[in-house]
């Protein structure tokens, strides 16, 4: 046993040579005079290396900057509508930007319309995307575990344009009883108040949320899925030795372990149910009224809101308007990115 | 070996791809069946340029693709390719000599018709309504299957002054109907539409002072909600008992609406392909000489009896003179058969067929083309 260890090791100093790695460490034995010297007259770099450097490096400076080419044609293309627009643009719930003359816009409705139903969204998915992960990576025996996660990945394939028609069509008069039961036992409570759209049309809040978490539920699954395969076994074996169940060696080593992870897959969900356009468009009920903090009512997110406009964009000062609303639109999902980017790095564990 | 495999999957499924999207496109020619207008004696110069391009109003979309069709048959290896990105599109790159002619829900603008003239060579583009689209107000009311309104109603209705379905209001216009005591749930469109300013530009016309909301692509009635789309707006409607909203004939029909009959002052109308007929021959014609720009005004506000006044009119806009000799050949083929053999297809797709003295007015203009 021992001496075969020992006799891997220069096997081992050279892949590290090889790597590029300075070659500091003195080889035990056997020391390879014809690599040391080329290493010392050329600097170590490769063709291969160089390329793949320089491919590497392209692609990274590539989306960067795509997303400031994205973000600087978002302001260039908004300023003069925004410089056009007679009210608050941040605090205006109006939106009629037909004549170009006297546009009133605002997002606030937009804005709260698009948070309200992604975070109920992720309020739904997130509990069952744990559950899920959990079971497949901890209780469902391997044989299973495998296709029912191909089941559920499956779910992010399904068009979105499917899922609007299905929550439209099907779940929206399913869910008519449910949304009438709650406003009249809990309308006391603002979020089930009855809301200004009419509950037997389907196009809530809650009916968009329901549709959206199973729509965001694969991505948050499968991600966390992954992190929690990745829980060290000797953690696992440990926590099993000193006497624990099932649940206890989920709490104490698989949760503290993927929890970084999780909730970073659950913006990522987050990201996708404010981007939500076609599917919203389908089943939103749109409103005059303002937004009143209800479930029940109807309203427009941001991609929705512009999704229904876009065929008729024949005045760049009318559609700048509603590339002001993606503008902030881009700033929001960019800080929810952000905000799952900084809970990733704030924990050591997953790395 | 692995990726042949799939390649050859793959493969297949294209090929069944093909083969499906070919049996597809198939049996759609036989379209002028049931020819409402019945001309196609009318003689069509086929020949020019192969491929005329054009561009414009997606409110006329369907019936464009109903025109192509037809223009296919007459004058086989002839095609239009139109592309449908709304009206400002289409005047501007008709205006910019892109397209070979454009489609819009309205006329020309002042500055407009300057550039559109530099566009012909100095010689004046001309509207030609080809394609008239009525607008029906389908409602769902159990009990209430024909249902009465006037103008002014229908815009107390879409702007929130009249909300139960029993209001005197109403009720004073269905004597004899019993009227439930439900609210009414407006349904209007959530995207924008040239429906929507029609049918806001009518309620404006015919509502003597109810409507003050004004028009626009964007619905101002501050009542109800949006549904997106047509489709959108029928199948919500039709789902809802006490729905009511504006909508394209066809879509109304798909989704099994009731339509109101409009009172325009001498009884109650229906909307059928005769009284629309009527209303777009009663229509006072704005342009002058062949250049057919329509006084919308004049329909809406019609109290002739029996002309159904709510419908959408669409131009398609063309230089008078001063294409090339090939592309006005095929620019006159094209709309001599959307005059004579398209509209007969129209009524199916959800359009209105012009009536015949309109249509002979059409073929003078067509004719004009240079």
């Amino acid at each position: 046993m021992n001496e075969r260890i020992v006799a891997k090791r220069p096997a081992d100093t050279d892949t590290g040579a090889r790597r590029g790695v300075p070659a500091a460490r003195p080889a035990p034995e056997a020391p390879i005079p014809p690599t040391t010297e080329a290493e010392k007259k050329a600097p170590h770099v490769r063709p291969g290396d160089r390329i793949f450097r320089g491919l590497a490096t392209g692609s990274g400076v590539f989306i960067v900057v795509l997303i400031g080419a994205i973000g600087l044609f978002l302001l260039i293309q908004a300023i003069p509508s925004l410089a056009l627009d007679k009210v608050n643009f941040l605090t205006s719930r109006e939106w009629s930007t037909g004549d170009v003359n006297n546009m009133r816009y605002g997002i606030l409705d937009l804005l709260l319309v698009t948070v309200v139903s992604s975070a109920f969204a992720l309020l739904i998915a997130m509990p069952i995307a744990l559950g899920i992960a959990l079971f497949l990576t901890q209780y469902a025996p391997r044989r299973l575990a495998r296709p029912f996660a191909y089941v559920i990945d499956l779910l992010a394939a399904v068009p979105s344009i499917i899922y609007g028609l299905w929550g439209l069509f099907v779940l929206g008069p399913v869910l008519t009883p449910i949304g009438q039961w709650l406003t009249s036992t809990l309308g006391f409570i603002p979020l089930f108040a009855e809301g200004n759209v009419s509950i037997e049309f389907g196009g809530t809040i809650f009916t968009a949320g329901i549709v959206l978490a199973v729509m965001i539920l694969p991505i948050i699954t499968a991600v966390t899925r992954e992190v929690f395969d990745r829980t060290p076994p000797a953690h696992v074996e440990g926590a099993i030795a000193l006497g624990a169940t099932k649940w206890e060696v989920v709490r104490t080593t698989v949760l503290p372990f993927g929890k970084a992870g999780y909730v970073s897959a659950s913006m990522l969900g987050l990201g996708r149910a404010l981007g939500e356009t076609i599917a919203l468009t389908i089943i939103l009920s749109a409103t005059g009224t303002a937004f009143g903090w209800s479930l029940f009512d109807g309203g427009a997110t941001f991609a929705s809101k512009i999704a229904l406009a876009a065929p008729e964009f024949n005045d760049p000062r009318s559609a700048g308007a509603y590339i002001a609303a993606g503008l902030v639109l881009f700033v929001l999902t960019f800080l929810v990115n952000a905000a799952a980017r900084s809970i990733v790095a704030g924990h050591k564990e997953y790395e | 070996m692995k990726t042949k495999r799939h390649g050859a999957v793959i493969g297949l499924i294209a090929a069944g791809a093909l083969l499906l999207t070919a049996c597809g496109s198939d049996n759609n020619a036989p379209a002028g069946g049931s020819a409402a207008t019945g001309t196609s004696s009318t003689p069509v110069e086929c020949g020019g340029k192969s491929k005329l391009n054009a561009e414009g109003s997606t409110a006329q979309k369907n019936a464009i693709d109903t025109f192509i069709q037809a223009y296919q048959q007459r004058c086989p290896g002839s095609d239009v390719a139109y592309n449908a990105s709304g009206s400002g599109a289409g005047v501007k790159n008709f205006n910019g000599g892109q397209v070979d002619f454009g489609g819009s829900d309205s006329p020309l603008k002042a500055d407009e018709v300057t550039k559109a003239a530099e566009r012909c060579q100095g010689n004046p583009a001309w509207h030609l309504p080809l394609v008239f689209g009525p607008v029906a107000i389908g409602y769902k009311l159990e009990g209430v299957t024909d249902l009465v309104l006037n103008g002014e109603v229908t815009a107390k209705i879409f702007n929130g002054a009249v909300k139960k379905w029993n209001d005197p209001a109403i009720a004073a216009l269905n004597s004899g109907a019993s009227l439930p005591d439900k609210d009414i749930k407006v349904v209007y469109r959530s995207d924008e539409s040239g429906t929507t300013d029609n049918f806001q530009l009518y309620l404006q016309a015919a509502s003597k002072g109810a409507w003050t909301q004004g028009a626009g692509k964007q619905f101002k009635g501050g009542v109800g909600e949006g549904k997106e789309k047509s489709a959108g707006v029928a199948q919500a409607a039709g789902s809802v008992d006490g729905a009511i909203t504006y909508v394209e004939l066809s879509s109304a029909q798909d989704n099994k609406l009731s339509m109101a009959r409009i009172d325009t002052g001498s009884g109650p109308v229906e909307l059928t392909t005769e009284t629309v007929g009527k209303a777009i021959d009663g229509a006072t014609v704005k342009g002058s000489g062949n250049d057919i720009v329509l006084d919308l005004n004049s329909i809406y506000a019609t109290t002739a009896s029996g002309a159904y006044p709510l419908l959408l009119a669409t131009y398609e806009i063309v230089c008078s003179k001063g294409y090339d000799a090939d592309t006005a050949k095929a620019v006159k083929a094209f709309l001599t058969v959307a005059a004579t053999d398209g509209q007969a297809g129209l009524a199916d797709a959800g359009y209105a067929p012009v009536p015949k003295p309109f249509q002979d007015k059409l073929l003078t203009a067509i004719k004009a083309i240079a």
